[in-house]
């Protein structure tokens, strides 16, 4: 070992406080880097994987009715690999000893064994044999406390019937197990029930018939094409149009979560990388100007640049090695709990979780990398000053008067505050950089809120102010308006709304999307539509109003025309004026006034659901009535739905908030109290004298300590802004067809923030406080500045 | 090397310098720290630079040293010409053959007195043990101290050791006794000599005190960036004979 490196041993050990707290900054970023991408890396491997060998399909098709024949006509479409065909249902079910209405989606199995795809993972228990069995899907049996022998009861095209459960078990196409149509899970209220096809069939009356089929396409295989042969051959079948993975719920949902890891993966180690390159920037800086005349002796003895360069670096590549150590096993550790509580959520069947070497790798050079950036310029610069130069002490340092003295304020200062105010004032650079890194800890703060802060505005507007109605209950096929008013007859019914959805393709050039077009009454009260001002607007006479996000994936702004293929009924083709957007957040919808879509049908006053509006004691009798009429095929509850999401996702969110308001801290920490023990050696000289000079602790204290509380409280107000512009980057940045994120600060994660940050802050002063204590008056007198 | 005045002739000079310039820009101001120099220097010769501050001693040795590099003017070690190399030349100039003392120690602080020594060894070609070096200058004892447990003599006598133990050609001092008290002083001093006259070391010592003139071979005043008067002494006195 050479000398230069005990020397760099011994630097380190010395400054290993302010060098540990830049360890854990660079730790805080590789962990957030391991720990999202292995996360990330183990869930898609294990996501290909179970779709792989439980052969998820690549296309998928609602119908109408189709003779089986008609299967053989599909299988035959270029492209296709393989078909199956089935019968899909809708149904409300009885499960003993719960009040509330639960809908399961009925999915037919082959009389015998396996589907050819989307196949059957059984957890417990076996696939149904008989005619009245049932596989239920995972995390329905879970929340309900379901298992095989169990018994539910279902109304089954109008009949109700016992149903035993076989097993549970979960496929790759109900990875999200959500209700069609809905946003939030509720595992109690919704579930998959998988049955034989025979007696699904004949209970819905589709004997020698299918509704619903899935494709596996031939490696190669142009998709859009295939779609368009199926959408031709199933046209006479009511067929709704065939669509991909894209468009699958379960798959969208799971993409979408996945996309936001990925937006994780970048921006937070990106934050945290960018915090430690400017305090190594900061420290290694300061600790080239005191070594200046080291540096000119090592120089003088004929040391070259270049190995200097090298010293300087090796220090940074320790506190990196140091800094990369501890990120990656914390993000090994943390990113195998959260792949595992990812896995969980999803239930895969398995999760293959390894650490990608690549993964840690790549950390530690991004780390090696940001840290480079911040003192390479520093070091190289300071390694090339000319040996002479850099035996000179550097010059005297200049200061003047605070621009508060100049405007005449001075006489309200004492001497103290005087002096902190001219040394900020004398590098205003090195305050703003100082400034800026307790900013980012604040931005960081808010960011850690925001998750919490933006559901709750998107529960407020959704649920509050737009989607209002208690109850929606959607009938199995267009009907009158006399279902509706069955329902408002019932007792404990308030208001109704009347709606109609009819699947339609929307196209504009070469971009489409496949939707349900909302019929909405004239002036809606329960289920309104508001534009960006949250003010209720009406669904228009003419042309199509369009959630804007959808706008803008259309590429169509107001004014502009889309061509409306309907997919049901006589599927009318029609050009429509879009005539508005609305800026809702959950969510790609169309709208139209109800008798305006019922007139483009050609088919009268049909409707094909309503919106309740129920008196809460009247509720659960009220559940167990509209349970029992024939043409309901669901009910959804908003806002329990809501709650249980909000219940799902507060566990999750508050680990996120703590982790993330750690992490802040332990940037606030790093920035302040390095900050704090460069002020100090520049400063311990003059503040020994004044000590000496009979000056109290506390008073010395105040100069030093005054310094960083208001360099703290001017970082508030900046590291606001940055906070939302970083909120509104992530939002934007995690927008997608499902959820676009609002991009909301409430007023309380200003203040949480700035508790946070201070907290920080009075913990580094403190620290400090101590070294300022211990202040050794007359060896701090005896060393030549 | 003879300890006694050598005669120089060419073969046996390590610096010539002809017409040395050095103009420093301060701000504004120009600042001629030379005026045109003129040296000869011989093969293990002892000089001293007197004169007052700001006078160009200091520029004169950092120039001779290649810490610096002329404005004008040629410099000579032996066959390289100094006023004209590169700053990677310079370098390796002064990696090979040049050891330095300064008034301020400018030891490492975080290095002991062996450590400091070993840091100029680590780089050199043929160096003494730093042991051996810590030895010459008296200062066996106290090798694993760090500077901040030196008295300022034992300091600059570490620096002496650092300067000495890669056995430079040229050993260039710059007020070496400038923040010592006499007795001190002539410690240093001594070590000087000693070195100077056992390794053969051409030897520059820039001093403010006209007293240190005796125990060298030749006597440089230097007054406002020119060589003014030169003497030669006719025998070196022993520092423990120099009156302070």
């Amino acid at each position: 070992m050479s000398v230069l490196h005990r020397k760099l041993g011994r630097e380190l050990l010395r400054m290993s406080g302010q060098a540990l707290a830049i360890a854990l900054v660079l730790a805080s970023g590789v962990m957030t880097y391991v720990l999202t991408s292995t996360s990330l890396a183990s869930l898609l491997t294990t996501q290909a994987r179970y779709y792989s060998e439980y052969r998820f399909a690549d296309l998928f098709v609602d119908l109408k009715r189709a003779p089986e024949h008609v299967g053989e006509r599909l299988r035959d479409i270029d492209g296709v690999r393989s078909v199956d065909t089935r019968v899909v249902a809708m149904v409300n079910i009885d499960v003993p000893d719960f009040t509330d209405p639960v809908s399961a989606l009925l999915v037919s199995l082959p009389d015998e064994g396996q589907p050819a795809l989307n196949r059957i993972w059984v957890r417990e228990g076996a696939l149904p044999e008989r005619a009245d069995e049932v596989l239920i899907s995972d995390a329905f049996a879970d929340a309900q406390s379901l298992g095989p022998g169990d018994t539910l009861g279902a109304v089954i095209n109008g009949r109700w019937q016992r149903l035993r459960i076989s097993g549970v078990g979960a496929s790759p196409e109900y990875i999200y197990q959500i209700k069609p149509g809905d946003l939030f899970f509720d595992f109690e209220r919704f579930g998959i029930l998988w049955m034989r096809r025979q007696p699904l069939a004949t209970a819905f009356d589709l004997d020698g018939a299918f509704n619903n089929a899935v494709f596996a396409l031939r490696p190669g295989a142009d998709a859009r094409d295939v779609i368009a042969r199926i959408d031709d051959v199933l046209e006479r079948y009511g067929g709704q149009g065939a669509y991909d993975r894209d468009d699958q719920v379960s798959h969208g949902f799971l993409d979408t979560d996945l996309q936001s890891l990925v937006v994780m993966s970048r921006v937070f180690p990106a934050v945290f990388f960018g915090v430690a390159a400017f305090l190594l920037n900061v420290v290694i800086a300061r600790m080239l100007a005191a070594q200046r005349e080291q540096i000119g002796i090592l120089k003088a003895f004929g040391y070259r640049n270049g190995e200097l360069a090298l010293h300087y670096i090796q220090l940074v590549l320790v506190i990196v090695a140091v800094g990369s150590l501890i990120g990656t096993a914390l993000g090994v550790w943390l990113g195998r709990g959260m792949a595992g509580i990812y896995a969980e959520f999803y239930r895969f069947p398995y999760l293959d979780y390894s650490l990608d070497v690549g993964v840690a790798v790549m950390a530690l050079t991004i780390a090696a990398l940001a840290a480079l950036a911040g003192t390479g310029h520093a070091v190289l610069r300071a390694a090339r000053l000319p040996p002479a130069e850099a035996m000179r002490p550097e010059p005297p340092s200049r200061y003047r008067r605070s621009w508060l003295e100049r405007l005449g304020l001075g006489g309200w200062l004492d001497q103290p505050s005087r002096m902190v105010l001219r040394h900020l004032g004398r590098h205003p650079l090195k305050s703003a950089i100082t400034v800026l890194g307790i900013a980012m800890s604040v931005a960081i703060v808010m960011l850690a809120r925001f998750q919490v802060n933006a559901v709750d505005a998107l529960v407020e507007s959704e649920f509050g102010l737009a989607a209002r109605e208690d109850l929606t209950v959607t009938f199995t096929e267009p009907t009158s308006y006399r279902a509706m008013f069955a329902l408002a007859a019932e007792p404990g019914v308030g208001q109704v709304e009347p709606m109609r959805m009819v699947p339609a393709r929307l196209r504009a050039g070469h971009r489409e999307y496949r939707l349900a077009i909302r019929g909405l009454v004239a002036e809606p009260d329960l289920h309104r539509l508001l534009d960006i001002h949250q003010q209720p607007i009406r669904p228009p006479a003419e042309g199509l109003l369009l959630t804007s996000y959808l706008a803008d994936t259309l590429g169509v702004v107001p004014g502009d025309s889309l061509q409306v293929e309907i997919l049901e009924g006589d599927r009318p083709v029609r050009q429509l004026p879009v005539a508005g957007v609305v800026p809702e957040y959950i969510g790609m919808n169309a709208y139209m006034e109800l008798t305006s879509l019922n007139r483009l049908m050609r088919e009268g006053n049909a409707i094909s659901g309503v919106y309740l509006k129920v008196d809460a004691d009247e509720r659960d009798r009220l559940f167990q009535r509209i349970k029992n009429m024939p043409r309901v095929a669901g009910v959804s509850i908003q806002r329990e739905a809501v709650r249980s999401f909000e219940e799902d996702m507060a566990g999750t969110v508050l680990i996120f908030t703590l982790v993330m308001t750690l992490l802040a801290m332990v940037i606030a920490v790093g920035v302040v109290y390095n900050s704090a023990r460069i002020a100090l050696a520049e400063r311990a000289r003059e503040l020994a004298s004044m000590r000496v000079l009979g000056f109290r602790r506390a008073e010395i204290s105040y100069i030093l300590l005054g310094e960083l509380a208001l360099l703290t409280l001017l970082a508030l107000p900046p590291g606001f802004l940055i906070g939302y512009g970083m909120t509104h980057m992530i939002a934007t940045a995690l927008g997608t067809e499902l959820f676009r994120i609002p991009a909301v600060i409430a007023p309380s994660s200003f203040a949480f923030a700035s508790c946070v940050v201070m907290a920080a802050a009075i913990g580094s002063a403190l620290l400090i406080r101590r070294r300022l204590n211990r202040l050794d008056l007359i060896g701090v007198l005896k060393t030549r500045e | 090397m003879s300890a006694s005045q050598p005669e120089p002739h060419a073969a046996d000079l390590v610096f010539r310098a002809r017409g040395l310039t050095k103009v420093y820009q301060m701000g504004e101001v120009e600042v001629h720290a030379l005026r045109g120099v003129d040296l000869e220097l011989a093969r293990g010769e002892f000089v001293v630079l007197l004169g007052a501050s700001g006078s160009g001693k200091s520029t004169l040795v950092n120039i001779m040293g290649g810490l610096d590099r002329p404005t004008a003017g040629e410099l000579w070690y032996e066959n390289e010409a100094l006023s004209h190399a590169s700053e990677r030349e310079l370098t390796e100039f002064r990696r090979r053959y040049v050891g330095f003392v300064f008034q301020f120690y400018n030891l490492i602080p975080s290095l002991t007195a062996r450590e400091n020594v070993a840091v100029v060894t680590e780089i050199a070609t043929e160096p003494m043990r730093p042991e051996e070096a810590l030895e010459i200058v008296g200062l066996g004892g106290r090798m694993d101290h760090f500077p901040a447990q030196l008295s300022g003599g034992e300091q600059q006598r570490v620096a002496i050791a650092r300067a000495i133990a890669k056995r430079p050609a040229v050993l260039l001092c710059d007020e070496p006794t400038g923040a010592l008290d006499s007795k001190t002083g002539v410690v240093v001093l001594q070590a000087l000599d000693t070195v100077s006259r056992e390794l053969g070391t051409t030897t520059a010592v820039i001093t403010h005190n006209a007293g240190i003139a005796d125990m060298a071979d030749r006597v440089l005043v230097m007054t406002d960036g020119r060589i003014s008067d030169e003497r030669r002494n006719a025998t070196r006195k022993s520092p423990d004979e120099i009156s302070w």
